[in-house]
């Protein structure tokens, strides 16, 4: 059973915290232990999960991307159909839940792409909790909209303007922040990453993806599916939809790294194909770094994926072998993120739109017979108006 | 025989009391430049009991914006984890002052535990403060401390609280007290608890016991050299070092040197203030 009782997974993981935060972690790991086995707490969270979020999200049935692509029958676990748009919420209720009932008045989190920070603001709103959000300036510019979003979900967005200016800067900020206001403020981690016990818990709290998939393909297939394709940037949507088919070893699980301008350039984010053992944000990991240990800034035109590190069970599955993981350029999303709209109706996030490029690679040397699902972990909504330079004028993705 | 690194800071350090608290400055290693750096360190050292010596790292995320824009500088202008030891053995060719690095998990996990500790020893190291290093996760790097004599600085915080105990039982060179909630930077004032907290410390560890983080003008020092062996005064400093950058990149000599004389002075004043009232200097 992973995590063994120092919060490792294999030899990843641990608590690589500044002394300050140590008792909280501790604190959290009882209030934690002690909640998910409370009844009031469950009901609650499963309560919201439906009737707010509106889970269980379907698990879609491609008929046009399947005949497409002539391999496997394709599904799309529909986490984009969550409230706010992605699967981020599944883990902000649970953990703003666990701060409410802890007697928390303050939330804090960092965001990417923003589908976490908004998320995080929307629970804050619903519990009546105080937030703010760290996010690195670059992605501010990139996802305009979303800081629009959690501002008016009356959250505060703080811009990191440390280093990179991106996702790795708003977590080291969000850190800081937290330990100067440790005694009063909950930290929601928008990902499998961070200090034991968040990537266990961030896990728990996304394996509703998994959960409801295996029972929804079971009904609708009456069998396992031979394949799980899922973005990894931290990697929550991945280990939430991966890991109640860790132990069915017969099905492949596929996480998608973003390979930005390609893994053999020095602009992507593909941390377990091209990094190294490491320690980043609270855990030993895979990590983009140069050979003096310096972090290297990642790159993805997914800001939710431009991240160095990744979460500390991916690294293990990697090393395991029990997962793959594959790159999936910038150029490769877009594609697949233009199909996608216009094969079957669905704007993807352009995180998940990796996912879906590596099914468009895959598919084509399966067996119809087969099955493939495919974690759509958010819409595309947000990436609109990023994208559009890329499709306009001439400038059309192929 | 030589005596080990840990021996040599913490002899130093005890030479102290009961007249004064131990005044150790903190610098990030190559900020501005490698020379300019040294130069800073060899002045302190006519001041200090011991010098903290940042070597610099992407994501300090024990740091607040002084020391992070310092490492960032420094990085830029090419410091290296072994160009870092470099500069601390050209200081300690000229000065016996016990050197302390302070740095990040990564960069020591990089260059592997037992290479990082044999490298201070080496360079002439007495310690090693890793803030993001907590006494769950040091035993490798413990094991590495005592196979070389160099001294592993724990940290503690006023929430280490029923962990105090085994932080401070096992502390090397002394017990470093982390002095309010938060990360590096000049802070106005302190906690109501520290003094407790600190004595507490005192309590359990077989070191001294130096208070950092926040510490910035000499009031404070006056302040807490009443209660604690030491005290470690960093983004004051490094403010004034990053300061000097225009003027050593320029080889703008009379600037740069009134630079240093004014850091000296400021120096000067926290060093004279760890001396305690009433004590004969
Ligand atoms: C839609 C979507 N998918 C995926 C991610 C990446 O996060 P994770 O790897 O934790 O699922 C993000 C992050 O912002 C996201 O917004």
């Amino acid at each position: 059973m992973y995590p063994d009782e120092r919060g490792r997974f294999g030899e990843f993981g641990g608590q690589y915290v500044p002394e300050t935060l140590m008792s909280a972690l501790r604190q959290l790991e009882d209030d934690y232990a002690r909640l998910s086995q409370d009844d009031e707490f469950t009901a609650q969270l499963s309560e919201y999960l439906s009737t707010y979020s509106g889970r269980p999200t379907p698990l879609y049935y491609a008929k046009r991307l399947t005949e497409l692509l002539g391999g496997p029958k394709i599904y799309l676990k529909r986490e984009d159909l969550n409230h706010t748009g992605a699967h981020k919420i599944n883990n902000t209720l649970g953990q703003g839940l666990l701060a409410k009932m802890t007697g928390k008045k303050r939330v804090i989190a960092e965001t990417g792409a923003g589908q976490h920070g908004v998320a995080s603001a929307t629970v804050a709103a619903l519990l009546g909790l105080e937030c703010t959000v760290f996010m690195g300036e670059e992605d501010m510019a990139r996802q305009a909209l979303n800081v629009f979003r959690m501002r008016l979900l009356g959250a505060e967005v703080v811009p990191a303007v440390s280093g990179t200016k991106t996702l790795k800067d708003a977590t080291n900020e969000a850190i800081r922040h937290w330990v100067q206001h440790v005694e009063d403020t909950y930290y929601i981690i928008g990902s499998v990453v961070g200090p034991h016990p968040y990537p266990m818990m961030v896990r728990n709290f996304q394996r509703i993806i998994g959960d409801e998939t295996k029972e929804q393909i079971l009904r609708q297939e009456g069998r396992l599916p031979d394949v799980i394709l899922a973005c990894v940037g931290g990697g929550s949507n991945a280990m939430g939809i991966f890991y109640p088919f860790v132990s069915d070893a017969h099905v492949r699980l596929i996480g998608v790294e973003a390979a930005g301008d390609g893994v053999e350039t020095e602009r992507h984010a593909a941390s377990i194909a091209k990094g190294r053992k490491g320690v980043l944000h609270g855990s030993l990991t895979m990590l983009l770094q140069d050979a003096d240990g310096q972090v290297l800034p990642a790159h993805s035109i997914s800001a939710g994926l431009d991240y160095p590190g990744v979460g500390p069970e991916h690294a293990h599955l990697g090393a395991t072998g029990r997962a793959t993981y594959v790159p999936i350029t910038d150029r490769e999303a877009l594609e697949a993120f233009s199909l996608l709209a216009r094969v079957e109706g669905i704007l993807p996030a352009l995180e998940s739109a990796h996912a879906v490029a590596h099914a468009l690679k895959l598919a084509p040397g399966m067996q119809k017979d087969e099955l493939l699902v495919i974690s759509l972990s958010g819409r595309g909504d947000k990436d609109v108006e990023q994208v559009q330079p890329y499709f306009g004028g001439g400038n059309h993705a192929e | 025989m030589q005596s080990s690194g840990r021996e040599h800071l913490e002899q130093r350090l005890r030479a102290c009391a009961p007249e004064r608290a131990a005044f150790i400055p903190f610098i990030t290693a190559g900020d501005p430049d490698f020379s300019t750096s040294v130069q800073i360190a060899l002045m302190l050292a006519r001041h200090a009991d011991a010098i903290e010596i940042g070597i610099p790292y992407s994501d300090p995320l024990a740091d607040g914006p002084v020391i992070q824009e310092a490492s960032l500088r420094a990085l830029a202008a090419g410091m290296t984890m072994s160009r870092a030891f470099d500069l601390m053995r050209a200081v300690r060719e000229q000065s016996d002052v016990p050197l302390i690095a302070f740095t990040y998990a990564n960069p020591v996990m990089q260059a592997g535990f037992g290479v990082f500790m044999q490298s201070c020893r080496e360079s002439g190291v007495s310690g090693v403060i890793v803030p993001d290093l907590p006494y769950e996760e040091s035993d490798d790097l413990l094991a590495a401390a005592d196979a070389t004599g160099v001294a592993l600085i724990p940290l503690l915080a006023l929430t280490s609280r029923e962990r105090i105990a085994k932080i401070a039982a096992r502390a090397q060179g002394f017990a470093y007290c982390v002095s309010s909630l938060g990360v590096t930077g000049e802070r106005s004032n302190f906690s109501a608890e520290l003094r407790s907290f600190v004595q507490t410390v005192q309590q359990h560890a077989a070191v001294p016991t130096a208070v950092g983080f926040g510490v910035s003008t000499a009031d404070h020092v006056r302040e807490l050299a009443a209660f604690a062996d030491g005290v470690v005064v960093g983004s004051a400093i490094v403010r004034r070092c990053g300061a000097m950058q225009p003027a050593a990149q320029s080889g703008d000599d009379a600037t740069l040197r009134a630079q240093m004389e004014e850091l000296e002075r400021f120096c000067a004043g926290l060093a004279h203030a760890a001396v305690r009232a009433g004590a004969a200097s």
